[in-house]
């Protein structure tokens, strides 16, 4: 079993996730290469050999030019498994190059059973498991599914590759949210408000017990999208990440999205009516309650105290 | 313009979920259905495009007979006309025979935008959109936040990780795949839901579409083992708040 694993660079700083992919080529034992577009100012650490194409030269993410990059690196070691994570660039890339290489393509893995990839369905309360019917398989890893007991301490070989390709579309820049206001990763109590509030009033009743809490209230993203929350205060994979003493997710269902920002809290309490929400996985305690009764119930003997 | 949308129905996600007989799907007879989320803003965003440029939209939706009732949202948010790809074994088929499907009712139609969702609720896998485009060999751009059309070309702005955004120029004829927030999808108004009864919605075999072989199949499909092992607090919401405060003075220093 060989493994190709796709690395992502941004503006020539490597990105997060590298070591999901060494742990799972590790997980299925299998021999590994890794690719990555990036700079040589900053390397993964990898045992074994890096096919690097150099970001100034080919820029920023461009689908067609990383396309062919890897096509190159496949035709060369001729991997069973190419494998990204399941972010912004595994899941626009995965696609094409499954599609150039005929190969099926199963995202967002978290497990591995029977030597078959598994999946989660509809927002993880379900999981699916996969079988291909393809020689050569791409897959993008959930965030976080597969963690690595050793970091590797050296850095790999490299051999460079290169490609005449051109893109079809135009990357003109990066615009980055504004920062400023109110700063969740210092709070020690998070109280955050998901789409089970209902409606734009209820901020306040969510915002009251952060207070009492003596903390700050945050919001997943539909509440940021609805535009009932500042984009400042959202937390999860698009937002802020998040490690407060104490996080209280109120309406929130938990999508991966959402967990991905808040799991590290040290105490999770999760208010929510569905009882069988994915919330409750990572909760130390779930409260099955209309939130619009419970909370106010709870800040006023909190406020009492 | 001559503009495609694509969209897909899906369970509603807070429904109890039950495994189906074969054990390699969810039972969906009692099911509450409803747009795939990331849809409605995939046709908000056509709809806005078709108003800005004139032309004509269609909604395209692959499923068995019930979703036209979610394609007739589409067409009351709207949609000039609904395609039907009419198959009872939607659930089963894998993101590429779906997007075959899609790239071959849409090859001799020569549409000049597509939308679609970035993912979808249930299966997410997100490669839909993007697998229409490889195989119609158009541009693509996923996960948009933002759409603009002006002056003859198409500014999307991707969303990556750790809020910030990619700013892409696409031609037109392209592909994009609609993240959440991309724009406020409307409520039909009752006048424009009577007006969508009128609308045409043209079934079509799916067999007429699909000349492709799956690449994956579901081997099986399961409940994820409960690993939290929290307390639940549940009944009198009083006492479940006295036992609440009672567990974070002892687990946490925040009430101290």
């Amino acid at each position: 079993m060989k493994t190709l694993l796709v690395a992502e660079s941004r503006e020539g700083k490597l990105q997060t996730g590298i070591s999901d992919l060494i742990a799972f080529s590790k997980k299925v034992d299998a021999e590994s290469a890794m690719f990555l577009v990036g700079s040589e100012t900053d390397l993964p650490k990898f045992e074994g050999t890096l096919y690097l194409a150099d970001s100034a030269k080919y820029g920023e993410y461009n689908p067609d030019v990383h396309k062919q990059l890897l096509l190159e690196t496949i035709g060369r070691i001729e991997p069973d498994m190419v494998i990204f994570c399941h972010s912004s660039y595994g899941w626009d890339l995965a696609p094409r190059l499954a599609h150039a290489l005929q190969a099926a393509q199963i995202s967002e893995v978290v497990d591995i059973i029977d030597e078959l990839p598994v999946v989660p369905v509809c927002n993880s309360k379900l999981r699916r498991k996969v079988s291909p019917n393809t020689h050569i398989t791409v897959l993008t890893l959930q965030a976080g599914a597969f963690s690595l007991t050793d970091e590797p301490t050296v850095f790999p070989t490299i051999e460079k590759i290169s490609t005449n390709a051109t893109g079809k579309i135009e990357f003109t820049g990066y615009e980055y949210t504004e920062q400023g206001g109110v700063d969740l990763t210092k709070a020690s109590v998070i109280v955050s408000a998901g789409r089970g509030i209902g409606k734009p009033e209820n901020i306040a009743v969510v915002a009251r017990l952060a207070k009492a809490l003596r903390g700050e209230y945050g919001a997943s993203r539909p509440v940021v999208d609805a535009e009932w929350a500042e984009h400042n205060r959202q937390v999860g994979t698009t937002g802020q990440t998040v490690s407060p003493k104490l996080y209280v997710a109120c309406g929130i269902s938990g999508a991966i999205q959402h967990l991905a920002g808040m799991k590290k809290s040290e105490f999770v309490v999760a208010i929510n009516t569905d009882r069988d929400a994915p919330i409750g996985d990572i909760a130390d305690v779930l409260v099955v309650a209309d939130l619009k009764q419970f909370i106010p119930v709870l800040t006023e003997k909190i406020e009492a105290l | 313009m001559h503009i495609l949308v694509c969209i897909k129905q899906v369970p509603d996600m807070e429904s109890k979920f039950k495994v189906n007989g074969e054990g390699n799907w969810y039972d969906g007879a009692d099911l509450a259905s409803r747009m795939n989320e990331y849809d409605e803003y995939a046709v908000e965003q056509a709809v806005q495009l078709k108003e800005q440029t004139g032309g004509d939209l269609t909604v395209l939706c692959i499923g068995p007979e019930r979703v036209k009732e979610t394609m007739k949202k589409a067409l009351a948010m709207g949609c000039d006309r609904g395609i039907h790809v009419a198959d009872d074994e939607s659930f089963k088929k894998d993101p590429f025979s779906i997007a075959s499907i899609i790239a071959e009712h849409a090859r001799t139609k020569s549409y000049d935008m597509i939308f679609t969702g970035m993912q979808s609720q249930d299966r997410g896998s997100a490669q839909v959109g993007v697998l229409v485009a490889e195989i119609l060999g158009i541009p693509c751009a996923t996960t948009i936040v933002s759409f603009v059309f002006s002056n003859g070309k198409i500014t999307v702005k991707r969303e990556l990780e750790g809020g910030i955004r990619a700013v892409v120029n696409v031609p037109v004829s392209s592909l994009v795949t609609c993240q959440l927030g991309l724009n406020a999808p409307r409520y039909p108004t009752l006048p424009n839901i009577m007006k969508a009864k009128k609308k045409e919605l043209l079934s079509i075999p799916v067999a007429d579409l699909l000349n492709v072989s799956a690449r994956q199949e579901t081997k099986a499909l399961f409940f994820p083992e409960k690993k939290g092992g929290g307390l639940i607090l549940e009944g009198d919401i009083t006492e479940s708040a006295d036992r609440l405060i009672k567990i974070l003075k002892e687990k946490t220093a925040v009430l101290a």
